[in-house]
């Protein structure tokens, strides 16, 4: 057993783990986060996706040992205290961008990080920065949408939906 | 102003978003303390005896609490399944866990339990399993002809069922046309690849009751085949549904490995956990589509269809499931919108070697739709007619009252020619193609492709008995809230925002005050689930009526607490309360109505028939005539579903189908080698659509309302995917037409494609 | 899914890592970034009984300028390689290489050094290295040697790289926009299905240097097309010859003679400075 200290979601933990303990288990099993989600065996689509000091990794593919003195950041922690959500997370619930919910969490923490390393992104360049992420629901359509709209309350530009119009339904 | 029709957020997404839905690998319930972890053997050959299984070693490795085999199953009674319908070949018996053979990659052959989940890839590997090889039957038309063997020799046959007589056959079908044209056209099988992998998770209590939590499409129809599958008296069994992220068809039912973990929960005595890796996925879970269709189709020169005659192959794979019956569906559909005269065809459903296949996304529709748009270009490009025109030439023309065609099915309402000419104009077509006719006279390296199809598709006949039923309860709460139950299966059609605004509308009881409920069978005892896109047409409209229904009720009791007729009565939806003809103020809140007594009403909704909606796709791809690679651009879709009750969700579920269908024209294949080994078993191998590979999409709005449920609505989860295929397939083969290619099969690869350019040019090289 | 259990050690230093390679022999692997490993351990193809964590050495990561060279430490992760401004001003088609390894996400992980020690033929930048004539610079118990990019890799998933060894650094020549002598001409090409797949076939051309992935074992020199090259022959003659000498193999996205074909056009594409 190797003992790891790192950050999760800005709270300190200090636990004890197996070497071979993937991120994404020692998230989901050991912390209980468990929006993210293993999606498959081969490092490819995504579902897993979480931020590593502030950068989008596969947390399937991360050891948990790896990320030893770093932060780690899942979709619980863009939830502000007063329940807010982040301007990604809004824009996919504006724009429909989704339906089953399962690839939901790895794709909004790789949005985030695309949109913190790019933040007036093309359709295309959208598309090639979600190509890590695999959905069988929307046929990524209002996935991109979303990313766009976030784009733009992030930057403060347009309104808060980049197509029509929708009902708000609660506050 | 009501808000049916209305772009309503999803009350599903704030939890999704944040905390994540809640699926079966997610559960927490103290019921489920201590739990183990199952984990499966799986045949790593197509075909074999299998002459021993050594389970010692795994039995003594790290954690392993207990390892089972088909003669632990058999021991305490457990059969294996047998084929869903009574009509397909008896003798094909599917076990839980192979006994003395396997029939494909992927097949259960042992169920290893452990303590710590992480141990269980451990021990898998010290489970020692002797195959003897036996010839596999990989192609499904060496199943058919038998000659390589047979994978139940107890069967006598490969063929699990037959539709439709070939030997009634009219052999002068195509006199007196002009052009005849016949293709053996592949409708490629694909994984289904829901992003949620298959799992189950078992607690049986002191009651000696069954708690299961299953994905599934359908809780109702999923208990009662885990019901038989245990051999248990159905009170025995509660199926709890979780989240389900994504289903697409394959979740339908019950599958081997859940009825095993089911069982050893019972004989450990303790709750018992699986989930499966996405290889296993890939490998276990029912494939989709495997049809083979030999179509001809003849006419006139001046593009007027005559004839058309499909013989349809179906791959089921191993074991009959789903896949089995599909083929009476593609033979309901054969003519599809068109109206054609002489039309005939037939089906052969055979075992192979491979994953058993199942329903997928259209289950059997757009099998049909793929082969009679694609025969229509066949003979649109042998008549030297343009495609649209041979569409507008035979589409059958508007029709308000129900029309029946000669294979059976019953359209209920339709317009498909103003479905083709709003595509076509909104693709803006001869724009198209003149950029067409300008790259070819240019000679250029890419060259433009622009595709057709023209569908019509039934939907609302689902997994219910006794004719498109499904039942809602509503009830209203003394603190104004309420409660909906559905007998549908959501698993991201938003079925608890859409019900809820049906209800809203009405009782007037805010969204957010209203709760949805479905997929647990102790709650709701009988549903058909969700598939056939059967579920806003028959459970949204028996929410709608059950919340009518609640409004007559409470109005009798509001009458008969205020000692006047219920006809001097008033309902107010925006104040959800009832009040005195004259005298407004004297109001009644309906929630205080559920004060001294329950109200609520379950009711049964039936309509007369499936319904048909129908549409119009025109894909758009680019074509490097030297690599053979497509890029798909556009696909301009018109999908009229009749009424539409949240337009957001609509067209969500439009791009996704498009997306599905599309995947499957020129991406996505399951491949097997001749000896029946899977190379497309993992997500890096087979080639699951990305966001790269496909465009925005342009949706078209109609809506030609069906008559029969009073909401107007059809199905529109499917629809997508049935226009979708043949549509890119037909611009793929259009962008290089003018070489001399007349026909690609799907998936439209690169080298497909430089294959068929080539075999025209007669060489080798570009 | 699962890796069979390992040991971890966590190396502060590069001579820490070696003296932990020298103790473990054959039954240990470097993990860097670990996108390389880590997927063929999860599908127990790999199963090293022990794993040597260097991703914190910080020696043996960065870009910096020496001389007429570019060298980059072996750590360096492809995200940081593809955005470097100073990679893209000397030596563009390595960070242009860099930027289409699999997606975001693993290039926020993967290690140029980790990457071409897999040694897969398919891979980017193996093709990239072999196509600027880089070299590898190798640390082991002797110290240190330089293996050019013609003689490090002799198989598939095989390098010269031995067990106590330890790839330090990557160097490559300059040949931007900021370098001594200007731009070098260069082109890229990758074949795929879906953005994010393994080329099916891939191209790099840098000034006269032709490199060819997934024609053979090991990423290949297209010889006889830059010999066509050096004797005067036409962009469009010398592509012809890209695939002689070649070895592809055949799986169900490409036959033999598709992929030979495809290593022809893609050639005459990249020597005439095409990316895609």
């Amino acid at each position: 057993m190797t003992q790891i200290k790192l950050t999760v979601n800005g709270g300190a933990r200090s636990d004890e783990v197996e070497p071979r303990l993937l991120l994404i288990h020692y998230l989901r099993e050991t912390l209980g986060l468990r929006a993210a989600n293993v999606g498959c065996d081969t490092t490819s689509c995504g579902a897993c996706t979480v931020l590593l000091d502030g950068e989008s990794v596969k947390s399937c593919t991360v050891l948990a040992v790896q990320a030893n003195d770093r932060s780690v950041t899942t979709t619980e922690g863009l939830v502000a205290e007063d329940g807010t959500m982040s301007a990604v997370q809004e824009a996919f619930r504006e724009n429909h961008g989704l339906q089953c919910g399962f690839c939901t969490p790895g794709m909004v923490m790789a949005a985030t990080s695309l949109l913190a390393e790019n933040p007036h992104p093309t359709e295309q360049e959208v598309r090639e920065g979600l190509e890590g992420n695999f959905c069988r629901c929307t046929g990524y359509h209002n996935i991109v949408q979303s990313v766009l709209g976030a784009a733009e309350k992030l930057s403060g530009t347009g309104s808060s939906a980049s197509t029509g119009s929708s009902t708000e339904v609660n506050a | 102003m009501s808000i049916l029709g209305t772009r309503v957020l999803r009350t599903e997404d704030p939890g999704f978003l944040s905390t994540g839905a809640v699926y079966t690998d997610d559960v927490q319930d103290e019921r489920l303390a201590g739990a183990c972890y199952v984990h499966f053997v799986r045949s790593t050959v197509a075909h074999a005896k299998i002459n021993s299984i050594d389970t010692s070693a795994a039995k003594e490795a790290e954690g392993v609490v207990a390892v089972y085999t088909a003669a632990d199953l058999a021991a305490d009674g457990l059969n294996p399944l047998k084929p869903m319908a009574p009509f397909m070949n008896q003798a094909m018996l599917q076990p839980l866990l192979a006994s003395d053979t396997v029939r494909f990659v992927g097949e259960p052959v042992a169920a290893v339990v452990t303590e710590q989940v992480y141990q269980g890839e451990d021990a898998l590997e010290l489970v020692d399993v002797d195959y003897e090889f036996l010839p596999a039957v990989v192609n499904m038309n060496d199943a058919l002809s038998g000659e390589k063997g047979l994978l139940f020799t107890d069967a006598g046959t490969n063929v699990i069922c037959t539709f439709g007589d070939s030997s009634a056959s009219n052999p002068d079908l195509f006199d007196g046309c002009e052009v005849v044209v016949s293709e053996t056209i592949q409708n490629t099988r694909v994984a289904p690849a829901p992003m949620e992998t298959r799992a189950a998770a078992a607690a049986w209590g002191e009651d000696g009751r069954l708690t299961a939590w299953i994905p599934n499409q359908g809780a109702q129809g999923t208990k009662a085949a885990l019901v038989r599958a245990l051999g248990v008296e159905p009170n025995v069994v509660r199926l709890i549904t979780p989240d389900v992220g994504g289903g697409f068809g394959a979740k339908f039912g019950i599958d081997p490995e859940s009825v095993v973990t089911c069982w050893i929960a019972k004989q450990l005595g303790r709750p018992a956990r699986w989930s499966e890796t996405r290889m296993e996925n890939l490998l276990g879970m029912p494939h989709g589509r495997a049809q083979q269709h030999k179509v001809t189709i003849g006419g006139m020169k001046d593009g007027t269809v005559l004839a058309y005659r499909i013989e349809i192959l179906q791959d089921c794979g191993a074991y009959p499931k789903a896949g089995a019956f599909l083929p009476s569906l593609t033979i309901l559909m054969t003519p599809g919108p068109y109206n054609i005269p002489r039309a005939e065809s037939w089906s052969w459903s055979v075992v192979t070697n491979t994953t058993p296949v199942g329903a997928y996304r259209g289950a059997g529709r757009p099998e049909a739709a793929a082969a009679i748009d694609r025969a229509m270009d066949l003979f649109a490009d042998a008549a030297g007619v343009d495609p649209a025109e041979v569409r507008r030439k035979n589409l059958l023309p508007k029709f308000s009252e129900p029309h029946k065609t000669a294979f059976g099915a019953v359209y209920d309402s339709g317009d498909y020619v103003t479905g083709l000419e709003k595509a076509l104009a909104a693709a803006d077509y001869e724009g198209l193609l003149a950029e067409q006719a300008k790259r070819r006279a240019n000679g250029d390296t890419l060259q433009l492709g622009i595709g057709l199809a023209s569908y019509v598709e039934i939907t609302g006949a689902g997994a219910e008995a006794g004719g498109p039923n499904e039942n809602g309860t509503v009830e209203v709460h003394p603190d104004g809230t309420a409660t909906v139950l559905t007998g549908t299966s959501p698993h991201g059609q938003g079925h608890q925002t859409v019900w809820a605004m049906l209800v809203s509308n009405e009782l007037g009881i805010p969204i957010d005050k209203i709760t949805v409920k479905w997929g647990d069978t102790d709650l709701i005892p009988k549903g058909g689930g969700t598939g056939g896109s059967r579920s806003l047409q028959l459970g949204g409209a028996a929410v709608q009526q059950a919340s009518r229904e609640l409004l007559d009720v409470a109005r009798e009791r509001a009458a008969a607490s205020l000692e006047i007729a219920p006809s001097d009565l008033d309902f107010d939806v925006d104040t959800s309360a009832f009040s005195v003809k004259g005298d407004p103020d004297k109001s009644v809140p309906l929630s205080s109505l559920a004060e001294t007594e329950r109200l609520f009403v379950n009711s049964v909704f039936s309509q007369p028939g499936a319904t048909f909606p129908f549409g119009t796709h025109v894909a758009v791809v680019e074509v490097d005539t030297e690599t053979g690679k497509v890029n798909l651009r556009r696909v301009v879709t018109v999908d009229d579903a009749g009424t539409v009750i949240n337009p957001l969700l609509a067209e969500g579920q439009r791009h996704g189908g498009i997306a599905q269908g599309a995947a499957q024209a020129f991406l996505e294949e399951v491949v097997y080698d001749d000896d029946g080994n899977p190379l497309t078993a993992t997500f890096a191998d087979y080639p699951f659509l990305s966001a790269t590979e496909v465009p925005s999409f342009e949706l078209v709005d109609m809506a030609t309302p069906t008559s029969y449920n009073p909401l107007g609505a059809k199905g529109i989860g499917e629809a997508g995917s049935i226009g979708a295929t043949p549509a890119v397939q037909n611009a793929v083969i259009d962008a290089v037409s003018h070489l001399g290619v007349t026909h690609i099969d799907m998936p439209t690869s690169p080298q497909r494609v430089w294959r068929a350019i080539n075999a025209v040019n007669g060489s080798k090289e570009a | 899914m699962i890796p069979a259990s390992f040991d971890y050690e966590v190396a502060e230093s590069a001579e820490h890592a070696l003296s932990l390679l020298a103790e473990h022999g054959e039954d240990a692997k470097l993990l860097a970034g670990g996108h390389s490993l880590l997927p063929m351990m999860k599908v127990r193809l790999a199963q090293p009984a022990v794993l040597i964590d260097i991703a914190r050495v910080a020696e043996l990561s960065g870009i910096r300028i020496e001389g007429d060279e570019v060298v980059i430490g072996a750590t360096t992760r492809h995200a940081e390689l593809a955005g470097s401004d100073l990679l893209k001003a000397e030596a563009p088609v390595l960070a242009y290489a860099a930027a289409q390894v699999g997606d975001p996400q693993i290039r926020h992980r993967g290690t140029i050094g980790g990457s071409l020690a897999h040694a897969d033929p398919s891979a980017d930048l193996p093709m990239a290295l072999l196509a600027l004539g880089g070299s590898l610079e190798i640390t082991g118990p002797s110290g240190v040697r330089v293996v050019g990019a013609d003689d490090f890799f002799v198989g598939p998933f095989e390098s010269v790289l031995g067990p106590d060894e330890l790839l330090s650094a990557v160097r490559v020549p300059r040949g931007g926009p900021n370098s001594p002598g200007g731009t070098v001409p260069w082109g890229y090409q990758k074949f795929v299905r879906r953005a994010n797949d393994w080329a099916i076939v891939g191209v790099a051309a840098y000034g006269g240097r032709v490199a060819l992935a997934s024609m053979g074992g090991t990423p290949l020199r297209a010889t006889a097309t830059e010999e066509a090259l050096k004797s005067g022959a036409s962009i469009e003659e010398a592509a012809r010859l890209a695939a002689e000498g070649t070895s592809p193999g055949y799986d169900f996205h490409a036959d033999v003679d598709y992929r030979e074909h495809l290593a022809r056009v893609l050639t005459k594409r990249a020597l005439e400075g095409k990316t895609g």
